[in-house]
């Protein structure tokens, strides 16, 4: 890797001030992403502002029917919260099928939520809970937030805080991994919360996306058989040496259909 | 007096002396070592394929900090080209193409990864830095990156000497017996292949440090090998001229090899001249990446094959055409792979009487592509396998009952295929049926139903394998254009107080050789085995030997430490017969014991060796002092291990995941010594075997950029990829080498790919499918159960 200047804030503001004040920094959180990039040199920031002291980026805590994740929740305390396990139980076990014990005992939600790879595991889960993001200066709505290829809402210098999300009453997710790297090749995470039915889409394209034909049918009828005859497009989807875009979208209603299952 | 447990000798499961300093940390491998002021080196290498270098400009680099020299191929004056250790002829005679292959890239580049420069640093960091501020000018070249466009009229051309990209055209068998055996067939069955190319994957990547001592001249080389004599032959008689005397290659503890370290690759000779010129330790290690793009890759065979059957099923005659990639450049026994480790196992098994094959190896612009566990021996038995089973369906014959038919009896052997080889031994029916029983094939049928009631589709495959090891004869691989002898060395050294040290040119990469080899003492002349220390891979402690590959090390390197052995006896047996006052005729031995016939005295080993070197009452006259000896092993023949491996898959028909459910290896491996190691030996090569049937492909795109070339893209086999296997062994006993050996550290990776295949076609058998390529991949198997409606028979 190239040289990087350290920096090890304790507060969200004094790491607001060195992002805000060079352009060229990066945050780096559990740097699951962004340290094998170092590696291989594909990124050469000026610094990196380590997140892991600041305590108000972590912890889990439940209020009424919302239940707030700092960003820099480990992957591993997402999966063994009890309100979360509760609550959003589909959440959990998604927490639980990132990467291997060591990665989840170093990357955070935050981390991965703000980085957007396509094949991540949460982005899928918080456009389908709804959640909102909570930045240092707004909250962003998850529908806005994700915004293609590695981009979202974030503006440079922006950091993401929490995740709020309203307490849902069905959760489910299945995903085929990518048989290599084990990311999500294409998954599914299908919610109802307030007797509002989304259904968001993972791996499958460049982007997590809602597919809202399915979330209709569900809607109707929450049951796997409900959404087993809706074909997803393959246009726009990708394609690689793993899986075709056809193979991906006919992975979609496959994997929205166990989401159900798995929901129950 | 030593007294060795019955639980120490051959047949003993004795835990691998070696892994308590691996599994503690303490293991020492190349990159662990630090010699004093040692620099480090960093290789710029191409990033196209195919590409005329205009000009370096490396001003710039070598003014960066911590830069110690920057070379270029044109800086490497006098160094030789990195030599092939095997000729293959063509058709006509004529000697195979045999293009040079410069340490580093001259004028031209040839595949993503050659090297280009090396940057000697005081870091490597920096050595990293400098390499980026090193300016190539490369005029692209159109690049060919697979047989066929290699051989496509026209193509571009990757070497000056290789015109058309073609290295050899070869052939073996009587073509006019073999056409006339197809113009009587019954039926003929065609089957087309591609063997896929693999990516090795050694845990260590390769390493390499060069030293260089002013004062005496010599040289070292401390290298990840699996054959250290055999690269300071190579690379000090070929590329850098550096006598024997004034070199050492040393290869410390080599975390796993399969083939790729057997080679004698740039990096290594780079590290040692720029040792020499520098006057100071130089060392380079891979990074995952430059693994992929610089260790040489395995297979990699497209194939076209027809097989003549009478009305019984009575295999006639085999015809076979392959086109075998090179990749850019002859690695060390490329030309050797898939020819006389490929092409002479094509009778298997089977009674065949004519085959005949025709091998044209061709230069692409990819890696080099070269012996790869089981090398040639995987490729000819997948298509065998694979080939009989689509026989037998086309035919309307049981898959099993085919195979019996066409066996070779157990009353045959030797037996002489029509391929070069001569079979000692083996019992295919024998291997067979305990397999079928093990697998309990009769209740698949049942295992089938239940899956599908689950929605899943279940299948079964067999694979009746045959190879060839224990490499091999030197005479007949020199007559066949191997330029180095194959036989083995092995020194005992008795010490005065009856422990043993074993010197061995073999080299353990992961085998358990410290622990094997020292059962063999053990057994034979009962020193324990805590008592019994095996030393290998040091040019400057063991005497010229070649190393570790084709499952070579105890039937070559085990049968010259027993030979050793029988000098030690012979010599022990004169010093008691004088310390006893008896004659050397009724002196008896048996595990450390030397014994007057018929009579209680006896000497022990110890007392023996002690009496060998404190000769005060001593035959001085007729004998020189001391207890060791040396034997060079030359095997008489191959050794062939073979058996039946049974794999059983369920497929889940909406995302096409193959999981292997069920395992099962019967295999002949001859005298087993550590049934847990070659247990363990067996395990490994099946994930392997597994690995390439289901997961593993090397894939370069149309302008030679290859897109698997990390862990990210490449599919390495994972534990939840893998079922329990259950693993027996069946031994007929190898009858020409003095323990009856065979080997084992290929059969895995040789006879599972064709059983999980044929399982998976089994699986969906529904749908009308004839054949799956390698790797059967989720999105692979999906096409074809989305193109195909499932036929359901009978109803």
């Amino acid at each position: 890797m190239y040289d990087f200047a350290y920096h090890k804030p304790t507060s969200i503001a004094d790491a607001v001030k060195i992002l805000s004040a060079d352009p060229d920094a990066r945050p780096i959180s559990g740097g699951q992403t962004l340290l094998p990039a170092l590696k291989h040199r594909l990124n050469k920031p000026s610094a990196l502002v380590d997140l892991s002291a600041i305590a108000e980026l972590r912890g889990i805590k439940r209020d009424g029917n919302k239940i707030t994740i700092g960003a820099m929740t480990r992957h591993a305390d997402v999966a063994s919260n009890p309100e979360v396990k509760a609550a959003i139980p589909a959440l959990a076990r998604m927490a639980e099928s990132i990467g291997d014990p060591q990665v989840r005992n170093r990357g955070t939600m935050g981390g991965s939520v703000s980085n957007n790879d396509p094949a991540a595991d949460y982005p899928a889960a918080v456009l389908a809970l709804n959640a909102t993001l909570v930045t240092d200066k707004r909250r962003i709505a998850a529908d806005d937030f994700f915004q293609g290829m590695f981009t979202t809402a974030l503006e440079p210098g922006e950091l993401l805080v929490a995740i709020e999300i309203p307490v849902p009453e069905k959760t489910g997710y299945a995903k085929m991994r990518n048989p290599a790297s084990r990311y999500v090749m294409t998954g599914v995470f299908v919610a109802r919360t307030g007797g509002n039915v989304r259904v968001a889409v993972n791996g499958a394209g460049p982007c997590v996306f809602r597919q809202t034909e399915m979330e209709k049918a569900l809607t109707a009828n929450w049951s796997p058989d409900a959404v087993a005859n809706i074909k997803q497009s393959p246009e726009g989807l990708n394609g690689d040496i793993h899986g075709s875009a056809e193979y991906r979208a006919h992975l979609v209603t496959v994997m929205a259909k166990r989401a159900v299952a798995d929901a129950g | 007096m030593n007294v060795v447990t019955p639980f120490e000798g051959i047949g003993a499961s004795v835990k691998r002396k070696e892994d308590l300093r691996f599994l503690s940390g303490r293991g020492q491998y190349t990159d662990d070592i630090a010699r004093p002021g040692q620099a480090y080196a960093y290789i710029l290498r191409s990033p196209h394929a195919h590409a005329r270098i205009r000009g370096i400009d490396a001003a710039a680099a070598k003014a960066m900090p911590g830069v110690v020299a920057i070379f270029t191929g044109a800086d490497m004056t006098g160094v030789g080209s990195l030599p092939c250790g095997w000729q293959i002829h063509n058709k006509d005679g004529s000697p195979m193409a045999e293009p040079p292959h410069p340490v580093i890239a001259v004028d031209k580049v040839r595949h993503v990864g050659d090297p280009v420069a090396v940057v000697v640093a005081e870091s490597k960091a920096q050595a990293k830095d400098a390499a980026e501020a090193i300016n190539v000018d490369y005029e692209v070249l159109p690049a060919v990156a697979t047989m066929e466009a290699a051989l496509a009229p026209g193509a571009p051309q990757i070497h000056e000497g290789a015109p058309g990209n073609l290295c050899y055209d070869w052939h073996i068998g009587d073509k006019a017996v073999n056409d006339a055996a197809f113009a009587n067939a019954y039926k003929v069955v065609k089957f087309e292949t591609t063997n896929n190319r693999l990516v090795p994957n050694a845990m260590e990547p390769r390493a390499a440090i060069g030293d260089f001592d002013p004062a005496t001249g010599e040289y070292t080389l401390y290298t990840t090998s699996q054959n250290p004599h055999v690269i300071r032959l190579l690379m000090g008689a070929f590329v850098l001229q550096i006598p024997e005397a004034k070199l050492r290659v040393v290869a410390p503890d080599v975390g796993g090899g399969f083939g790729s370290k057997i080679f004698h690759y740039a990096e290594e000779a780079i590290v040692t001249w720029a040792a020499g010129k520098l006057h100071r330790p130089v060392k380079w290690t891979a990074e995952r990446t430059e693994s992929f793009m610089s260790d040489a890759h395995g297979r990699d065979h497209v194939t076209t094959a027809e097989l003549a059957l009478d009305k019984d099923g009575k295999f006639l005659g085999l015809r076979v055409h392959t086109l075998a990639n090179m990749g850019a450049y002859l690695s060390t026994f490329a030309p050797s792979v898939p020819t006389y480790l490929y092409a002479t196992l094509l009778a298997g098994v089977y009674t065949t009487p004519t085959i005949y094959a025709e091998v044209k190896a061709v230069f692409t612009n990819t890696v080099p592509v070269d012996a790869y566990r089981g090398a040639g021996r995987p490729e000819a038995t997948y298509l065998l396998e694979r080939l009989v089973d689509v026989a037998a369906a086309e035919m309307g014959m049981d898959r099993v009952e085919i195979r019996r038919r066409n066996f070779i009896p157990a009353d045959a052997f030797p037996y002489q295929t029509p391929v070069a080889l001569q079979y000692d031994s083996g019992n295919y029916h024998a291997t067979l049926d305990q397999a079928l029983e093990v697998a309990d094939w009769k209740g698949f049928e049942a295992r089938r139903a239940e899956a599908r009631a689950r929605g899943k589709l279940r299948g079964i495959g067999i694979s009746t394998y045959l190879e060839a090891c224990g490499i091999a004869p030197s005479a007949v691989v020199g007559s066949l254009g191997a330029r180095a002898g194959l036989y083995e060395v092995g020194t005992i050294r008795v010490h005065p107080t009856g422990s043993v040290t074993v010197l061995t040119g073999a080299h353990s990469h992961g085998q358990g050789h410290e622990t094997t080899f020292a059962q063999l003492v053990a057994d034979r002349l009962g020193v324990p085995v805590a008592q019994v220390d095996v030393v290998h891979g040091d040019t400057a402690k063991v005497p010229f030997g070649m190393g570790t590959y084709g499952s070579r090390s105890l039937a070559v390197g085990g049968s010259a430490m027993f030979k050793a052995m029988d000098k030690i006896i012979a010599k022990g047996k004169k010093i008691a017969a004088h310390l006893m006052e008896a004659s050397v005729e009724d002196i008896e031995f048996d595990r450390g014991n030397f014994r007057v016939a018929g009579t209680d005295r006896s000497k022990s080993l110890a007392e023996i060796a002690l009496a060998a070197y404190v000769p005060h009452n001593y035959p001085i006259e007729e004998l020189e002092p001391g207890l060791e000896e040396t034997a060079f092993y030359d095997p008489k023949n191959f050794t062939y291990p073979g058996g039946c491996h049974i794999a059983e898959v369920e497929i889940d028909p909406e995302t096409g995941k193959v999981e292997m459910v069920n395992f099962t290896a019967v295999d002949d491996v001859g005298r087993v010594i550590n049934p847990m190691i070659v247990e363990g030996q067996v395990h490994g090569g099946i994930a392997q075997g597994i690995g390439q049937a289901l997961l593993e492909q090397a894939v370069y795109d149309e302008n030679g950029q290859l897109l698997s070339a990390s862990m990210m893209d490449y599919t390495m086999p994972r534990a939840d990829d893998l079922p329990s296997v259950g693993v027996a062994t069946h031994a007929t006993l190898c009858t020409h080498n003095p323990l009856g050996v065979k080997g084992c550290g290929e059969v895995g990776a040789i006879g599972s790919p064709p059983a999980v295949i044929n399982a998976v076609v089994d699986a969906l058998r529904d749908y009308g499918v004839r054949h799956i390529e390698m790797p059967a991949t989720p999105a692979k198997i999906w096409s074809i159960i989305n193109a195909g409606r499932p036929k359901m028979a009978a109803e």
